[in-house]
This record gives C-alpha cells, sequence and structure tokens, in this order.
C-alpha cells in the first residue's frame, strides 16, 4: 500500500504511523462527562467502505494526515493534511 | 451415520462410494427459537451446546458463504490455556478441557494435538514476567514449566542459539498446549449440531435486523426474513456491521491478521512456538508444512488479504529464530478479518435490546476458545445469565472501567 502524501508523493505505507478514525473528537477538558470520554476512547464506527483516517508520516516531512480509503479495499480516495496551513503561512 | 472404526473399513471395502454429506445443506424455514448468526467455530458451538446442553433445537446457523469460509479455516490452529488475568484463566482453561473431550463428544476426529506451546524469552525481565505468568496458571490448576536455556535446546535444537541480537534464554511450556485442525472443528460442530435438529444454512447473508420496541424480532436476509425470538452474532469480523444495524457502535476496529504455510517437508519441529523479541510463531502441520505468522497489519481492514510489509516482517522475524527456514518456499498465504476489541479480550454478553446477544472481540486468539466460547454463549442465550467461567466478558466493561487488559497496552486496539 502506497499513500500519497501531499508534501512528499507517493511513499510505502511502512514510512507512515496509523492512528484510527479521523473523526472522533476530544471532549473538552473539565467540562467533559464520563460518558462522552467513553464515547471518545472506546467506541468506533468501524465502517466497511469509505473511511477517513488518520496517518503520521514519520519517516518523511513529519506531518500528520487524513487519509480516505476505502476498508474493503484498501484504496486510497485521497489524503490531506490533517490541519490545513492558513493561506500565506510559512511552509 | 456414525463415524468409527467399523464405518471406516465398511466404506473402505465398498470402495468409499456410500459416504454422505456430513449435514444437511438446509433452506431457512420462517421461524426459529433461536437464530445464530455465523456460520464459523463460534456460532456452530454455539448451536450445538444449545441443542446437547439445553435442549434448544429450533435452531438455525445463517453463515453468508460457505461453512469455514471465515476465521475458523484461516487461523494458524494454536490452542493453549497459559492466560494471567483472573477475568481469563477459568475461561480459557474450561476451553483447554473440552478440546480434549471434543472428538468423543461430537464423534469427529478433529486432530486434537496436544503437542505443546513453548513461548520463549529473551531477558531477564521476561523470564520474570513468564514466571509470573507461570506461577499464576499454576494456582489456577493450570499447567506450567519454565524452563531454562539448555532445556529448550534440548526440544529445540535448531533455532539460532549463538548469535541471535535477542538471545533465547529459556522459555514457559504449556504441554497441555498445542494444535487442533480448524476446518474440521467446523465441519464437525456443523455435523454434530445438524444432528441433533439444528439447520445449517449457508449462502444466507443477514441484511437487516427486525426490531420492534426495543425488542429483537426477526432478521432481513438475502433468502428473505426470518423471525426469531432471541438472535445471537457470532461473525468474528463483521460484528460492527451487524450491531450497526441495530444502532450500535462497539468498541472494535475490524484488523487483518495473516497466516503463512511452507512447503510440505519431513517432521522438524514438534511443538508449537512462539519467539518473545518478535510477534512471531511457528507449528508444522500433520501434512508437513510449517504454519507461521506474526503481526496484524495494523489499519482497520475488511479485505480478507494483507500487505508485503507484514509478509516482510514475519520473514525476518522467522530467519532472525531459526535460519534453516530460509531455505524453505512459502506455498500460501491469506489473510483474516478479526474484531479488535480496545481492551484485546473478547465479549459475551447480551446488547441493551432484548433477545439479541452478542459474541465478539475475539482479537486474534478466539480459535483456541471455541468450544468455550459456544458453551458459554449458549448458556447466555439459554438462561439469561452469564456462564460462572464468562462471567467478566461483560460488554459495559469499557465504560465501568473493568478492563481485561491482558497484555496491559491500553485502548488502541492495533497494539493488541
Ligand atoms: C491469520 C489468523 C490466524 C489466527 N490464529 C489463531 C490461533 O493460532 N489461535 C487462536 O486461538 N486464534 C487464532 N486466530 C483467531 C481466530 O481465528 C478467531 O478469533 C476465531 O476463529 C473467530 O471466531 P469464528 O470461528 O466464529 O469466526 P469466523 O469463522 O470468522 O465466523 C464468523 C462467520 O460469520 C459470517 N458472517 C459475517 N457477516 C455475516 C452476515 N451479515 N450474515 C451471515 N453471516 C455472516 C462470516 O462469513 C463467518 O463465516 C487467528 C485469526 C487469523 C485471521
Ligand atoms: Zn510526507
Amino acid at each position: 500500500m502506497r499513500i500519497p502524501c501531499p508534501h512528499c508523493g507517493a511513499r510505502d505505507a511502512q514510512e507512515f504511523t496509523y492512528l484510527g478514525d479521523a473523526n472522533p473528537k476530544r471532549p473538552d477538558g473539565m467540562e467533559a462527562t464520563e460518558a462522552a470520554m467513553f464515547e471518545y476512547v472506546y467506541q468506533r464506527d468501524n465502517p466497511a467502505g469509505r473511511f477517513r483516517e488518520l496517518w503520521y508520516h514519520g519517516a518523511g516531512c513529519h506531518a500528520w494526515l487524513v487519509v480516505t480509503r476505502d476498508t474493503r479495499t484498501h484504496a486510497i480516495e485521497a489524503a490531506e493534511p490533517a490541519k490545513p496551513t492558513k493561506a500565506g503561512a510559512a511552509a | 451415520m456414525r463415524y468409527s472404526a467399523f464405518s471406516l473399513l465398511a466404506q473402505t471395502l465398498a470402495g468409499h462410494k456410500g459416504w454422505k454429506p456430513a449435514w444437511r445443506d438446509a433452506a431457512p424455514k420462517p421461524e426459529y427459537d433461536v437464530l445464530v448468526i455465523g456460520g464459523g467455530g463460534h456460532g456452530l458451538a454455539t448451536a450445538y451446546y444449545l441443542a446437547s446442553q439445553h435442549g434448544i433445537s429450533n435452531v438455525a446457523v445463517i453463515e453468508k458463504g460457505y461453512i469455514g469460509s471465515g476465521n475458523v479455516g484461516r487461523n494458524t490452529t494454536i490452542i493453549r490455556s497459559n492466560y494471567l488475568l483472573p477475568g481469563n484463566t477459568p475461561f480459557y482453561e474450561h476451553a483447554m478441557k473440552l478440546w480434549e473431550g471434543l472428538e468423543q463428544d461430537i464423534n469427529y476426529n478433529a486432530m486434537v494435538s496436544q503437542r505443546g506451546v513453548l513461548n520463549l524469552y529473551h531477558s531477564d525481565a521476561q523470564r520474570d514476567a513468564y514466571a509470573r505468568r507461570g506461577n499464576a496458571m499454576r494456582l489456577a490448576g493450570v499447567d506450567a514449566e519454565l524452563l531454562d536455556r539448555e532445556q529448550v535446546r534440548a526440544m529445540v535444537p535448531f533455532f539460532n542459539y549463538e548469535t541471535g541480537r535477542f538471545p533465547i534464554q529459556g522459555g514457559l511450556l504449556q504441554r497441555r498446549g498445542g494444535s487442533v485442525r480448524h476446518d474440521a472443528v467446523a465441519w464437525g460442530y456443523a455435523r454434530a449440531a445438524d444432528r441433533r435438529g439444528v439447520d445449517i444454512v449457508q449462502n444466507c447473508e443477514v441484511t437487516g435486523l427486525a426490531i420492534e420496541n426495543g425488542r429483537v424480532t426477526g432478521v432481513e436476509t438475502s433468502r428473505g426474513p426470518i423471525k426469531a425470538k432471541k438472535i445471537a452474532l457470532a461473525v468474528a469480523g463483521n460484528s460492527s456491521r451487524l450491531t450497526a444495524m441495530a444502532g450500535m457502535r462497539l468498541p472494535i476496529e475490524s484488523h487483518v491478521l495473516q497466516a503463512f504455510v511452507s512447503e510440505g517437508v519431513k517432521p522438524l519441529i514438534d511443538n508449537v512456538v512462539t519467539y518473545g523479541a518478535g510477534h512471531f510463531y511457528v507449528s508444522q502441520s500433520d501434512k508437513g508444512g510449517l504454519v507461521f505468522g506474526g503481526d496484524i497489519d495494523g489499519y482497520n481492514s475488511y479485505a480478507q488479504r494483507g500487505n508485503l510489509p507484514v509478509i516482510e516482517d514475519v520473514m525476518e522475524s522467522a530467519m532472525a529464530l531459526w535460519p534453516g527456514v530460509g531455505r524453505l518456499r512459502v506455498l500460501r498465504h491469506w489473510g483474516g478479518i478479526m474484531d479488535m476489541s480496545m481492551d484485546g479480550s473478547p465479549i459475551i454478553d447480551h446488547t441493551p435490546i432484548d433477545g439479541l446477544y452478542l459474541n465478539a472481540g475475539w482479537c486474534y486468539g478466539g480459535f483456541k476458545a471455541t468450544p468455550a466460547s459456544g458453551w458459554c454463549f449458549a448458556h447466555l442465550i439459554a438462561r439469561d445469565e452469564p456462564h460462572p467461567v464468562a462471567t467478566a466478558f461483560r460488554l459495559d466493561r469499557f465504560a465501568t472501567g473493568r478492563v481485561i487488559d491482558e497484555k496491559g497496552v491500553g485502548a488502541q486496539p492495533n497494539l493488541h
């Protein structure tokens, strides 16, 4: 499997570390309920098909990417920076 | 037909022309007392024990493919009960005892082979951890022996003892562990369940769950709707997809694990051996092939095939432990999809939906559990209370903090 890193080009998946589902957002600190933390830490959608997931390009540009991949075929549709850079910001 | 030395002899004399299919290829009836979804080892064992232990035989097992097409026919066949935690030990030992009597019980040769499982250690810390595990096992009545390096060398002389980066210091041996012919487990349970009246329905995919007022009433399938009072899910890597049909999320991700078989060679290795410095394990099948595997691929997958990096990793571990295997060719390899649960342990419980029961989260170790999983799941379904050896496998343990973290690596399924 090759991941098309927007900074480095298509690279072997071995250069990356996988973190999982890109959608869950950590509930905010002291305001978080136990139930919300449980959902965030343990519960997963785990879809068969299109999936947005986080990969870290440790052996390349050190950027976090959101990769859109089909979990049934491993075909990759897109790889984007996890946080879009602000217009005009230094590269 | 009951299998026996006599039936085999009679068939031999008749030129093996009289063998009958081992089970009926049943068409689904409109309604059952219990529907078991998933015709893997766990689902078939559940149906068999529902009939044999609880007298409930108006049961169907619904399988989307054919019997044995899932993980029950894809695993590396290792059985053992060398677990550490109180929530696990009695359960896996119950499974081991059931394996020991399985063939007589179901009248089927599953080639249960207690050839010993040897976990190698390579450092003082790992030895101490294995000593602790062995002591915990013996306190729970499970057999365990801590071997030093020379005792290991006497058992498996051909490993790399001299130049390895992680020299072998010894091992933890469970002599009663071993391997079982995996697809014979599926076929044997299917036949035994069928003989007690259970319908084995193949090529029938469950596509929806019918729920009325918080209670499950039946399923939609590719072969039409089927009604049932109780519905039991045992769908290994597909649990999230099935519970999503009932609006439930699970503490589970689906990941692929690969397995490998070499060309057949003369008997080389008597035991199952695991390499403690990497994730690698190997045994030899009765046909002569080395059966081995390693880590999961490590990202969500529903494709029953893996990718090359893990193959390279497994081969490197093999060479580090046992340089001689470099002379062998790999004959075939494949992948299976497993439910990786967030604490690495299984779930046997009823769900918040009345009449819907869940058997899931077996990660890459559920084959050894097959008989106890079926036994305890059948108990739960029949009596609506957990079996004493499976009380810790609750679904709400993640919310209540009662996780069973056997490997101690936390809420990240790809670490288990
Ligand atoms: C490569 C590999 C090696 C392994 N090695 C070992 C080992 O050495 N020792 C060990 O203890 N464990 C091992 N495991 C784990 C073990 O195989 C599994 O945990 C266990 O087999 C799962 O239970 P099962 O047999 O019921 O699953 P399966 O055989 O996968 O049964 C589930 C069934 O559900 C069916 N299904 C799914 N969705 C639907 C639907 N919608 N409708 C109808 N049917 C459906 C599937 O087709 C499948 O047949 C290994 C797994 C893999 C992949
Ligand atoms: Zn990059």
